[in-house]
C-alpha cells in the first residue's frame, strides 16, 4: 500500500464525506483496493449469510417433520399401541414411556445438580476443591452420549442388577444432565445479588437459612428452566437408554419402575431403520410428536428466561 | 440456648451434606472411568493393545474375532473432519455476527435459534438426513448408496455448530470493551477492528470453542450411526460408506453375548472415546481460563 493511499484510509472518517467513488475504490498506484467502508460492508453481508446456515436447518428439519408428519398425528395415533409389526397402530406407549422416564430423571437429578450448585456458590467460592468440581462437571458434559450408556450398562444394570428398566434408564440420563442443571442453578444463583445475602446474615439468620429463604427462591426461574431444558435433553436423547431401558416392542405400559419400557427416541430409531416397510408418515409422525414435545420445553425455557431477565428487580 | 444448640447441629450435618453433594460429580467422572475399565480392559485377554489400536479389520463375529479398530477410528477423524472444515468457518463467523455485528433485537433471535437447534435430539436429524439428505447426494453423486462419510460430515456440521457458536460468541463478548473502543479512538472500522483487535483477543475462547466442537463431533453416535452406511472397512474417501466408533458400540451392543470378547471390546472402545474427549475437554477448559477478561474461576 502506498503512502498516500496509507494517509488517505485515515483521513477518511467513517461515514464523512460523499465522494461514492472514492468510496468505493482507491485504484492508487499500489492497484485496485477496497475502501475500510465497502469492506466493511461485505465482510457483514457474509457473515450474516453464515448466521443464517443456523436457521437453514432448523427450518429443514421442522418443515419436513410437521409436513410429512403431520397426516399421521391423529387421535389414534397418540392413544393406541402399534400393531401388525408396528405398521400398523399408534405409539401411546414409547409416549408414556418416555414421560416416565423423564419424572425420574429430573427427580434425581434436580436434587443433586441444584445442591452441587448451591455448594459451588454458597458454600465455597474458590478454592481447588471447587475448581476440581467445575473441572469435573465440564468434562461430564463432554462425556459423549453413547459412553453414558455403556456406564449405565456396567454399573445400573449389570453391577447392581437392576436390569434393564426404567430405574437403570433414569439414572444414566440423570447424570447425563447434571451438569445442564448444575450450570444452569449455579448461574441463576450468582445472578442473585450479594447484598441480598448480606441483609440475611446481618439480621442473624444462618448461612443455610439465608441459602434457602433469601437465595433459592429468588433463583428459582434461572433453576426451573434449567430443569425444563434437561428433561428436554433427556427425552431426546437415544444413546443411553439403547442398553439400559428401551424395549424394542412392548405394546403394554411399564408396571414398575424394575420393568422396560419403549421410548419415543428409541421407537423412532427402530422404526426408521430396523424394520424395512413402515410408512413415512408412521416415522415422520413419530418425529413430530418428539421434535414437539422438545421445541416446546425449549421455547418455554427461553421465553421464561428472557421474560425473567427482563422483570428483574433489582 | 437449646434450640441454639440444635440449630448449629444442623446447619453443621446441612454444610457436611452440600460437601458431599458437591463432590458427587467428581466421584461419578470416576465412576464412568472405573467402569469402562472394569469390563473393558479384559478385551486385551484376547488381542494384544496394538491389534486393537492399528488392527485393520473389525470381525467381531468371526471365529476368531478380530478386534482392529483403525478402521473405526480412520472413519469417526474421516466424517469428523469433513463435519468441522464445514462448521469452523460457519460457526465462527457466526459467531462474530452475533457477538459484534448484530443489532440487539436480531441477536436474541439468532441466539434462541443456536439453543434450538442443538435442541433437536440427534435422532430427529439422523432422520432426516436419511429420508432428505442421503438420497439427494446419492442422485447428486450417481451412488450407489446415499450413506457416506459426506452425508455424516453435513449431518455432523449442523450438529457441531451450536458448541462452535455458543462459546466463541461468549469468548467475543468477554473482551473488554476498552479494546475496542481504543481501536475505534486510532480511527478504525468496525471490521478493521473485528479482525485485528477482536477476534484475536478471543483466539484461546475460540481455539477451545473449535476443541469442544471436535469433541461433539467425535461423541455424537445415532444421528452418525443412521447416515454413515455402517461399513467397517478402512475408508477410502467421502463418498464411501464408513462407521464410527460411536456407531459400533450403539450398533453392536445390542446383539452381544455378556461377558463375551464382543462385549468387552465394544466397552474397550468406550474407554478410547471417553479418553479422547476426556484429553479435549481438559484442554479446552485450561485454554477458556487462560482468555483476557473471561471470569477466573
Amino acid at each position: 500500500m502506498s503512502e498516500i493511499a496509507k494517509r488517505r484510509e485515515f483521513c477518511h472518517p467513517i461515514g464523512a464525506s460523499g465522494e461514492v467513488l472514492n468510496e468505493i475504490c482507491e485504484a492508487g498506484s499500489s492497484g485496485f483496493r477496497l475502501s475500510p467502508r465497502v469492506t466493511e460492508k461485505i465482510a457483514f453481508f457474509l457473515l450474516s449469510l453464515a448466521s443464517l446456515t443456523i436457521l437453514l436447518p432448523i427450518l429443514v428439519v421442522v418443515g419436513v417433520v410437521v409436513v410429512k408428519g403431520l397426516p399421521a398425528l391423529t387421535w389414534e395415533f397418540l392413544t393406541q399401541a402399534p400393531r401388525m409389526g408396528m405398521k400398523e397402530g399408534g405409539i401411546f406407549p414409547a409416549l408414556v414411556g418416555t414421560i416416565y422416564l423423564v419424572m425420574g430423571t429430573i427427580v434425581i437429578a434436580l436434587p443433586l445438580g441444584v445442591m452441587t450448585a448451591i455448594y459451588l456458590t454458597e458454600y465455597s467460592w474458590q478454592g481447588r476443591l471447587n475448581r476440581w468440581i467445575r473441572l469435573a462437571i465440564f468434562n461430564l458434559g463432554g462425556v459423549p452420549s453413547v459412553v453414558y450408556g455403556l456406564f449405565g450398562l456396567g454399573l445400573f444394570v449389570i453391577f447392581l442388577r437392576m436390569g434393564a428398566s426404567l430405574l437403570a434408564g433414569s439414572l444414566t440420563l440423570a447424570i447425563m444432565i447434571l451438569p445442564l442443571i448444575v450450570t444452569a442453578s449455579e448461574e441463576a444463583l450468582t445472578a442473585v445479588p450479594q447484598s441480598f445475602r448480606e441483609a440475611s446474615l446481618a439480621l442473624g439468620a444462618t448461612r443455610w437459612q439465608t441459602t434457602w429463604r433469601i437465595v433459592l427462591p429468588n433463583a428459582l426461574p434461572g433453576i426451573l428452566t434449567g430443569a425444563i431444558l434437561g428433561i428436554s435433553r433427556a427425552a431426546g436423547e437415544t444413546a443411553p437408554i439403547l442398553f439400559t431401558v428401551a424395549a424394542f416392542y412392548l405394546p403394554r405400559l411399564p408396571r414398575s419402575i424394575f420393568d422396560q419400557a419403549m421410548a419415543l427416541p428409541y421407537h423412532l430409531y427402530v422404526i426408521s431403520t430396523q424394520i424395512p416397510g413402515i410408512s413415512l408418515d408412521k416415522k415422520a409422525g413419530t418425529a413430530l410428536v418428539l421434535l414437539g414435545l422438545v421445541l416446546t420445553m425449549n421455547l418455554a425455557a427461553i421465553m421464561i428466561r428472557y421474560r425473567f431477565r427482563r422483570r428483574k428487580r433489582w | 440456648m437449646l434450640r441454639k444448640g440444635t440449630q448449629r447441629i444442623k446447619e453443621y450435618l446441612i454444610e457436611r451434606c452440600i460437601l458431599v453433594n458437591g463432590l458427587t460429580s467428581i466421584f461419578l467422572l470416576g465412576l464412568i472411568f472405573l467402569f469402562l475399565l472394569r469390563e473393558g480392559l479384559w478385551a486385551f485377554q484376547f488381542t494384544s493393545l496394538w491389534d486393537f489400536i492399528a488392527g485393520l479389520s473389525w470381525y467381531p463375529v468371526s471365529d476368531p474375532p478380530l478386534f482392529g479398530i483403525l478402521p473405526l477410528i480412520l472413519g469417526s477423524l474421516l466424517v469428523t473432519c469433513g463435519a468441522l472444515s464445514i462448521s469452523i468457518p460457519l460457526g465462527i463467523s457466526a459467531a462474530v455476527f452475533i457477538a459484534e455485528v448484530a443489532p440487539a433485537g436480531v441477536r436474541d433471535w439468532l441466539k434462541a435459534a443456536v439453543e434450538l437447534l442443538a435442541a433437536i435430539p440427534s435422532i430427529v436429524i439422523g432422520f432426516i438426513g436419511l429420508t432428505v439428505l442421503a438420497p439427494s447426494i446419492q442422485r447428486a453423486f450417481s451412488l450407489p448408496t446415499g450413506l457416506t462419510a459426506l452425508t455424516g460430515s453435513i449431518t455432523l456440521a449442523f450438529m457441531a455448530m451450536p458448541t462452535i457458536v455458543s462459546i466463541a460468541e461468549d469468548a467475543l463478548t468477554a473482551v473488554p470493551a476498552a479494546y475496542r473502543e481504543a481501536s475505534y479512538a486510532l480511527g478504525a472500522t468496525r471490521w478493521q477492528t473485528i479482525y485485528r483487535v477482536t477476534v484475536p483477543s478471543a483466539t484461546s475462547g475460540i481455539v477451545a470453542a473449535l476443541m469442544l466442537g471436535i469433541g461433539r463431533a467425535i461423541g455424537e453416535t445415532m444421528a452418525v450411526m443412521m447416515v454413515t452406511g455402517n461399513a467397517a472397512v478402512i475408508p477410502r474417501g467421502f463418498l464411501e460408506p464408513v462407521r464410527t466408533l460411536t456407531a459400533t458400540i450403539a450398533a453392536e451392543m445390542g446383539e452381544t453375548v455378556h461377558r463375551s470378547p464382543h462385549y468387552h471390546a465394544l466397552f474397550a472402545i468406550g474407554i478410547v472415546l471417553f479418553v479422547i474427549t476426556f484429553l479435549i475437554n481438559i484442554g479446552a477448559a485450561s485454554i477458556i481460563q487462560r482468555q483476557p477478561g473471561s471470569r477466573r474461576r
